[in-house]
Order: C-alpha cells, then structure tokens, then sequence
C-alpha cells in the first residue's frame, strides 16, 4: 500500500522499518526553535541536562518576537536569557531586534525550514511550516531543550485526513476564508492528533503566502499539523532562500488516509469566526454591522506582503473610522522592508492606520493594541478565546486582511464591497 | 516494570481543568499540585488514593490545555499508571516526558470496575486484572520510552543519553 507524505517524511527521519500508524518512534529533527516564552525554560532544562553543545549550531533557532522588542522588565529579562545563551552556545539563529520576525513567518522566508523536514517547535503554530510540504509540531519546553540537546524528538505516527478542495474562488475569498470554513465544518477537535492534508485545485492554485496562513491554523481544529504537498510554487519560494539541500516527498496515489474530506469552494463566502472559538464561523453576510474598536492585521496567520497589498488595496485613498485603532504589523522586517518599497506603509498611513515592527503583541494580549472591558475587535490572527486580546470581556472575531481593513474603513464588520 | 494498583474509574473528556484546577498553578511544585489532584471532581480523591492506584478512563483523558502541571499533579497523588481508551495528544506526551506509563486499551477499560487490582507489566505491555482473573496484551512501548519511564522523565533520560553517547564517543 501507498504512504502518505507525512508518513515518507518519518520514515526517512527514522531507523524503524515499517512504520505503521500509531507506532511510537524517535525522529532525527531538521530544525528547532523557541521564542522569547517557551526558550527559558528549555534553556534551564537544556543547562541542568549536562549538554555541552547544542545538536546542530546551524539547526537551532531563538527568536524574541512575543513580547519583544521589550515590553516591559521581565520580558527584557527573558529575551535577555535568550541572548546570552545564543552567545555562549554559538548558536546561529538568534534573531536580535532590527532582524527579527514572527517566528512562524521568518524561519520559511530565511530558507531555515524546508520542504520534507522534519521540524520541531516550542511553539503551537509550528505547523505554519507545513505549507512546504514539512512535518512540522509544536511542543513543550521540555521536549525542545531535549531536541536541543540530542537532536531527535520521539512522537506517535499520525493518522492523515486528506481536504480536497474544489471549484472556484470568489473574489476576496482567500486562504483564510477556506481554513475558517474548514474548521467550522470539522470543529476545534475535528481533527484531535492527526495530520490534515490540503490538496486539490484550488490549493494548488493559491500562493505561498495563503498555503502558510491555511497551515497555521490546523491546530485550531486540534491537529497535530497541517501539510501540503510542495509543486512548483513552493519551489520559486524556496529558490534562493535554501542554504541547504532537501528532500521532496509525495503522497502515494494509492496511500491511506483515515478519512477524505471533499469540499467545494465555489459558494463560500469569505468567513468570520465569531468569539471565543475559531469554529463559530458565518459568512460575511451574517456578520455585517457588528460594531468595532479596533482592527488588527498581522501576525503568524496573516502579516506576509500578500496580506499587506490586500489591505492596501482597500485602505487606498480611505479614512479609518474615527472611532477605530487600525493596527498594522508586518510580520518579518523583510516584509516590512518590502512593503515600504511598494508605497504599502504610505497608504495605511495615510488612512490613519498604525504601523509596528514585527511582533505578536496584540495576537496574544502581548503589547501594542490591547482590549479594554467591553471592546471589541476584528482580528487576521488565529484565535479568538477569551481574553485573548485583552480584558476577559473583550471579544475579538477572526478573518481575513481584506475584512479586516474594510471594517477599519466603516467601523463595522463589512466585506470590502461596501468600500468601494 | 511491574505496576499492582487499585482502579479508580473516570468517565470520557476528563479534561486537564478537573485534574488540576487552573487556580493551582501559580506554582509547579509537584506536592504541592498533587495535593489538588482531581478536586473539583471528588474533593476526597487525594485522600482516598494509594500509593500506586490506577486511573482507568474513557476517551480523551487529558484534554484541554497544554499543561505539563496535569501528569505532575497526578503522579505526585500517587497515580502509578493510566489506562483510558484514549488520551489527548499533549496529555499523552507531557505523561511520558515526565515519567508517568500510560496505556491505551478499550478492552480493559470497558471490563474492569471500579476498586479492581490490575498488574501492569510496562516492559511486556501486560495488564491483568487480577480481580477478574483477565489478562490483556496492549502495544509494547518502544525501548526508549520504556527508558524515559524507568529514570523518571524526558529530562533525566536526556542525561543518561548524554552519557551514553559520551562514553561511545
Ligand atoms: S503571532 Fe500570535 S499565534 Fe503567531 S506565534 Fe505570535 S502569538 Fe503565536
């Protein structure tokens, strides 16, 4: 019988023959990486282990981006903890401020994590990386200083669910509208421990940029990660980023999926996810007229340049609504950088939008844009939990850039319809 | 390893919340969160457990949030080993990494009672229940795992490792 993508991946990373489904095995990691929350108490963990050295200098990441640059004292101190032990263990990729992006966002873009790794993350969106045909997890603290320290991760071998997707796109419906709508169909456990494998037309038809965003979010219907199978698109984003070879694996035509799940796009609308779990999800059209405070667009989910020339797009020649914050953060300083080039920056300023450096500040009521008692926010991030933002009665509804920045404009969950 | 333990049951969905209550864990001190175990549950849980019980459970032991807290709290109670029909992905890995065995079978947790001895076998992957005469083959756990539970968790194999690999250096 046939095998999937994940389970090729495996069994490459693995000395076990015959992986089965279930079978417990240890697997050699291409990549790991921590951020300035979940690093310090692996870092801890790592030193009292006795480890003289880090597995791989080059294969391990530290990146301060959630509340860095430093909001206050005591992430001063944590981001200073990772600092010091980038210095004396020599480790590579540490990512100071000025260099630095959200994690998720800047370690495909700087060609450190790539398609048939296996990649392991002290972080829950590590399934970002999926988007390059990867098999990447997020994990404990305890589980990344062991990766550190020996350079293998043990974990189950996952069952797959392969998501089909066909039709046609309607205008402003993106990546995020088809991971919000998936996961309304499935459910926050939907997907309990397994692989969710995107596929058909219409993902083959989407950009890097939206494959990451539907990626990231397989962890909200429970995942263990998200996948996609790499073609040609992945292989232009990885030219000239790559710094070292890699592996290209494909599912079997023939492989085993516990489940096939098929869904045609060409009726759905773009989504809102409606607090406080990403599964509470309508279409636009029952979502209009909901009053906001403030608009987010950002993040691991949705701060890469399509992300920013979609909002720019709407937000050309518009005002904010005098009573809205619009919160712009471009989630890596190349994206950043890129976005000033394309006069991007200049339109949300001058439409009354604020611009930060990378940071997930306001994604996970950091800094920068939090919630006050009662206010409500349209957000691209990827949850939207109580208190995740701010004050526990605040309430944040999840969507896509172009939604985001049309609510900016009418102070109102809108569709960019009713902009222009 | 052999494990011999009175069953204490649970139902399905026993999320990490009810085994140790969020309000609890402003520290990690495993005494301490062992002293909560389970409260909101049955606030006499702690004191009626022994030394070397077994929790027996439906499916989704574990569920919620991350927390490694849930297992600590559990084994610091006296919980030598879990069996449920199933566990949640995080709850299934903070267990192993912090060296409390656990298995999963439908078939033992759907024949035994409450109050049933088992004796658990975690090289053999034997469980027996010793009060219904029954014995149950579940998976064998790789040799590794089996080693991260016999010196105490992820952490202290880590540094069995490190030594290993030092001496074969
Ligand atoms: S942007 Fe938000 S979801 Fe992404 S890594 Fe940062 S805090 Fe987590």
């Amino acid at each position: 019988m046939g095998k999937t993508i994940v389970e090729k991946i495996l069994s490459a990373h693995t000395d076990t023959d015959n992986l089965r489904v279930g079978d417990i095995i240890k697997a050699r990691v291409d990549f790991a990486f921590a951020n300035d929350i979940t690093a310090p108490i692996a870092i801890k963990y790592f030193k009292e282990s006795g480890a003289r050295q880090v597995f791989d200098k080059k294969r391990v990441g530290l990146i301060p981006d959630h509340f860095a640059p430093n909001k206050d004292i005591k992430s001063a101190e944590q981001c200073k903890l990772l600092k010091e032990f980038a210095q004396e263990y020599e480790i590579e990729n540490y990512f100071e401020i000025g260099k630095m992006g959200v994690e998720h966002a800047l370690l495909p873009e700087k060609g450190l994590v790539l398609p048939g790794d296996v990649v392991v993350g002290a972080d829950s969106h590590t399934d970002t990386s999926g988007a390059l045909g990867a098999f990447a997890i997020g994990v404990g603290s305890t589980d990344f200083a062991a990766v550190m320290a020996l350079g293998e991760v043990w974990l189950k071998v996952p069952s797959t669910i392969k998501f089909i997707y066909s039709g046609k796109l309607k205008k402003w419906v993106s990546g995020k509208d088809l991971i919000l709508y998936t996961i309304s169909k499935i459910g926050v456990d939907g997907a309990n421990y397994k692989v969710m494998e995107f596929s058909g037309e219409v993902i083959k038809g989407l950009s890097m940029d939206s494959r990451f965003t539907i990626c990231n979010m397989a962890i909200e219907a429970g995942a263990k990660t998200g996948i996609i199978e790499p073609d040609e698109i992945t292989l232009e984003y990885i030219k000239g980023r790559a710094k070292r070879s890699f592996q290209i694996y494909n599912s079997d035509p023939d492989a085993h999926y516990e489940k096939i799940i098929e869904i045609n796009v060409s009726k759905i609308e773009p989504q809102v996810a409606f607090p406080h779990l990403p599964e509470n999800t309508k279409p636009i059209s029952e979502a209009k007229g909901i009053k906001i405070d403030q608009s987010i667009i950002g993040s691991c989910t949705n701060g890469r340049i399509e992300d920013l020339r979609i909002a720019a797009e709407i937000l050309k020649g518009q005002q904010v609504h005098s009573e809205v914050r619009l919160i712009i953060i471009p989630a890596t300083q190349d994206i950043y950088l890129q976005a000033i080039r394309e006069g991007l920056i200049e339109i949300f300023i001058t439409a009354g939008g604020a611009v930060s450096t990378p940071t997930c500040g306001p994604c996970l009521g950091g800094y920068m844009g939090i919630l006050a008692k009662g206010e409500r926010a349209i957000s691209t991030t990827n949850r939207n939990f109580v208190g995740r933002m701010g004050h526990p009665e605040s309430e944040v509804y999840l969507a896509s850039p172009a939604i985001a920045a049309a609510s900016a404009i009418l102070g109102r969950i809108a569709s960019p319809e009713e902009v222009k | 390893m052999i494990i011999k333990g009175k069953v204490w049951k649970f139902k399905d969905n026993i999320d990490t919340d009810v085994i140790i209550p969020a309000r609890y864990l402003n520290t990690s001190d495993p005494k301490e969160l062992g002293l909560h175990c389970m409260e909101d549950y049955d606030s006499e849980f702690v004191k009626k457990i022994n030394q070397g019980d077994i929790i027996v459970a439906g499916r989704n032991f574990g569920c919620g949030s991350s927390r490694e807290h849930a297992p600590i709290a559990l084994k610091a109670a006296g919980v030598s080993c879990i069996i449920a029909q199933s566990f949640a992905r995080i709850f299934f890995r903070n267990a192993i990494n912090i060296g409390l065995p656990i298995f999963e079978s439908v078939e033992v947790v759907d024949q035994c009672s409450p109050g049933n001895i088992l004796e658990v076998d975690t090289v053999q992957g034997v469980i027996k229940n010793l009060s219904k005469d029954k014995v149950y083959k579940t998976n064998l756990l790789p040799e590794f795992i089996l080693k991260v539970i016999s010196v105490g968790g992820l952490r202290e194999y880590v540094k069995e490792e490190l030594k290993r690999r030092e001496k074969n250096v």
